[in-house]
């Protein structure tokens, strides 16, 4: 009896599709009176086979017993009955074969989602001379506030889809305020191996961490962290693979391995065979109640650099250029606690996150290149962390209140200790932010940060944002 | 790098494999995305079942989290029971996703969508963003109607049966009894609610077509201006104006909604407040299916007979 239904079911579909599609609103309303006649008598049919089976099995269970039919033959009637009226199945048919053929086409093309932010900053201090004391930096890292003025901010085309039964993929391509175009993301994922493990093939976000494989347009904040920005290079993306596996218990661990080039910092990018970055992660969470639920983890990102060329700045403010050799080692500890009355955050709801990360960096610095400065050992252990709360305190209204902290670390020169000066500054900065969420696919967002990340005085930036979501309805992960 | 680590990868791949397999404890598991699933899964299956539920009576179910503990529950879970007609789709795809377990995504029996078992109501001729939080396939709150919960418990009678053919005979039969037993509640029902019949009613939220369809009630406005967008004071001001013409007996809000829309039109306009449970776990009354439209019945009649 298992196979008519689903094949019913799989008409009906089919009829569903194929009834959308068709333009006129009454050809809509008469297909779907076919479809559910159709589906009327065949759950009417099925019934009445299922209970004939049942009677029959009856008998022979108990075929002394004089009261089986009363038992078997009471129940077929009322269970048909709440089914629209039964129809002849065979017209229904043959409109189903003709109407079906042209539903396809369009169905098979990814969904498509486009993601409009615009902003404006305001800074006291001209952001294009941003820098983070005590972390020298590649030059086109992008940390600070960006430009001053109006500017586009992250716009991003998304695509996903199923490949096959077997896997599924999906790109995001952002579009940058300087037109230039740039593959964010774009990768292949297993959804068949089972056992909690999934396999992932390409461009994408690494698992390190909460903040890092989120989407610029999920952010809380307009920024991301000082930490993120002096560490990861605002968000670390690679080439690469990672498989991810979830434990077979009730409590959530999932444990991830990636492999890359090292495309991006702490990453060199380095012509080299083999992994040029390699990436653990481990989370675990759960529920307290039915109003609250967290999660927590530990991440560790290894990078190797050859030949990295660093901008810095010296105590009095002038750019040096250095070159790194060597390896990098990021620790980052995560958690995340999330707050609403019994659970439902439509109207209020709270969540406070924070992160601490951790880098060491050892190999070889030649000091001021363009000097010719000192060559030799360095070693440095640089650490960060930040703590936010955001507080919806009515819908579609939500606060947020971010404060962050850097500790650039004493770098060990070696041979050349004595002749580098050292920075003295840790970076401080502290981010206010109001949304206002009109519905679940836009927000506006007013934020003002206190940025203590340059020497010489503090950085007040105001900044007004747009995000705007169009086309699927993305799903978006804890 | 690759060439020698994709020679490991199937070992790992394996190993991996080989210590997460894990015999099944004979129950099969179920995780249900709103608590109407999680009774019906429960009254089909019995001690056959292992049932979970994602939501409470007490949460919007179409914003959920795809949070840590549902992630470890759909990795563990034989059977996914959910509304479907995209009513999940903010949260389950990245759940199904994050899961690693192919037994739950879609296509596969162990991915079950209720909404596709019955007729929908309010499909959209339009698709456009402008229109609210609208849903393509039609209004996902088939819940409200009695007679959808009949046709969805047949095709979920059916599902188990699929999942767990050794017991197949044992789901045949629970549904039977529960067939039997539910359509002799739906006459009741119908019974009771006769006098309910062509009362003009108001609704928090469009999430009670198939209620109006089922007990013949006619919806003369909603509070939310579009399905989704919380009702403002210059909207429920104009509601009151459309209700000088047209008046209306009650006004109904589910139970995982603000009161507050509801209690100021009431107020304003003169009507009887009725909190519909909407779900199992939505009232006191509402225990299992049979309570929750025990109880639905009883306050409407309530909320009719209740002088404006």
């Amino acid at each position: 009896m298992h196979k008519p239904l689903p094949a019913a079911i799989a008409l009906a579909l089919a009829l569903a599709t194929s009834a959308a599609r068709a333009d006129p609103a009454s050809d809509i309303a008469a297909l779907r009176g076919e479809m559910d006649a159709l589906r009327a008598s065949y759950e009417a049919r099925l019934q009445a086979l299922e209970q004939r089976l049942k009677s029959a099995e009856a008998q022979i269970a108990a075929p002394a017993s004089a009261s089986t039919p009363a038992n078997a033959a009471a129940p077929p009637a009322p269970i048909a009955a709440p089914a629209a009226p039964t129809a002849a199945p065979t017209p229904a048919t043959a409109t189903a074969a003709t109407a079906g053929a042209p539903a396809s086409a369009g169905s098979f093309n990814p969904s498509m989602s486009l993601i409009l932010s615009g902003l404006y900053a305001h800074t006291s201090r001209d952001p294009k001379r941003y820098a983070i004391t005590g972390f020298p930096l590649p030059g086109d890292a992008e940390i600070g506030p960006g430009t001053r003025g109006f500017s586009l901010a992250d716009n991003e085309l998304g695509f996903a889809a199923s490949i096959d039964p077997w896997l599924r993929g999906a790109a995001s391509i952002s579009i940058a305020p300087d037109n230039s175009v740039s593959v964010e993301e774009a990768y292949v994922q297993t959804t068949s191996l089972g056992n909690g493990l999934s396999l992932k093939a390409g461009r994408f976000f690494s698992n390190v961490g909460y903040l890092n494989p989120q989407h610029a347009h999920t952010w809380d904040f307009v920024d991301n962290p000082l930490a993120y920005q002096a560490m990861l290079g605002t968000q670390y993306g690679d080439d690469g693979l990672q498989a991810s596996w979830l434990a077979p218990i009730d409590q959530y661990l999932e444990l991830g391995l990636e492999v890359g080039r090292g495309r991006s910092f702490p990453g060199g990018d380095d012509s080299r065979n083999g992994a040029g970055m390699v990436a653990v992660t481990a989370h675990t969470g759960g529920d307290i109640g039915d109003s609250s639920s967290w999660r927590a983890g530990v991440s560790m990102l290894g990078a190797k650099a050859k030949g990295q060329g660093l901008v810095g700045l010296d105590p009095s403010g002038n750019a040096v250029n250095s070159v790194f050799d060597g390896r990098t080692k990021v620790w980052i500890v995560d958690a995340i606690w999330k707050w609403a009355p019994n659970g439902n955050a439509t109207r209020t709801n709270f969540k406070l996150q924070g992160e601490y990360l951790r880098s060491t960096r050892s190999g070889t610095l030649a000091y001021d290149v363009d000097n010719a400065g000192p060559v030799g050992d360095y070693r440095v252990v640089q650490s960060g962390w930040y703590v936010q709360g955001i507080y919806q305190f009515m819908p579609r209204w939500r606060v947020g209140l971010r404060t962050e902290g850097l500790d650039p670390g004493t770098p060990d020169y070696g041979a050349n200790n004595g002749l580098i000066a050292l920075p003295t500054d840790r970076s401080r900065k502290d981010s206010l932010m109001l949304d206002f969420n009109p519905s679940e696919f836009s927000r506006v967002r007013v934020q003002l940060a206190r940025d203590r990340a340059r020497e010489g005085g503090a950085d007040t930036q105001w900044f007004v944002q747009y995000q705007m979501s169009l086309g699927a309805h993305g799903a978006h992960s804890y | 790098m690759s060439r020698s680590l994709f020679h490991r990868w199937p070992a790992l791949v394996a190993a991996v494999f080989a210590f997460s397999f894990a015999p099944a404890h004979g129950a099969v598991r179920v995780l249900a995305c709103e608590p109407e699933w999680g009774a019906l899964a429960q009254e089909l299956g019995g001690k056959l079942v292992d049932v979970a539920v994602a939501t409470s009576a007490l949460q919007d179910p179409h914003q959920i989290q795809a949070k840590p503990s549902l992630i470890s529950r759909a990795r563990n879970a034989d059977l996914v029971a959910c509304t479907g007609a995209e009513l999940e789709i903010g949260w389950l795809p990245v759940l199904l996703q994050q899961s690693g377990n192919a037994k739950v995504q879609p296509g596969q029996p162990g991915n079950f969508a209720a909404a596709d078992f019955v007729r929908k109501l309010d499909v959209p001729t339009q698709l456009d963003r402008a229109q609210g939080d609208i849903h393509a396939a039609g209004n996902p709150h088939i819940q409200t109607d009695p007679r959808n919960i009949a046709l969805v418990a047949d095709a979920l009678a059916t599902r188990l049966q699929q999942i767990d053919p050794a017991n197949a005979a044992q789901y045949a039969q629970a549904h039977a009894d529960f067939a039997k037993k539910w359509q002799a509640a739906i006459a009741r029902w119908s019974a009771q609610a006769a006098p309910l019949r062509g009362t003009a009613v108001v609704s928090q939220h469009k999430a009670f077509v198939y209620l109006y369809d089922w007990l013949g009630m006619k919806e003369v406005a909603v509070l939310e201006p579009k399905p989704g967008v919380e009702p403002s004071a210059a909207h429920l001001q104009g509601v009151v104006a459309t209700l000088k013409g047209a008046p209306a007996k009650m006004v109904l809000f589910a139970a995982y909604q603000d009161s507050r829309p509801s209690d100021w039109i009431a107020k304003n306009a003169g009507l009887a407040v009725v909190k519909v449970p909407f779900t199992v776990g939505g009232s006191d009354a509402a225990k299992d299916l049979f309570g929750l439209f025990d109880d639905t019945v009883a306050r409407l009649l309530a909320g009719a007979g209740a002088k404006p």
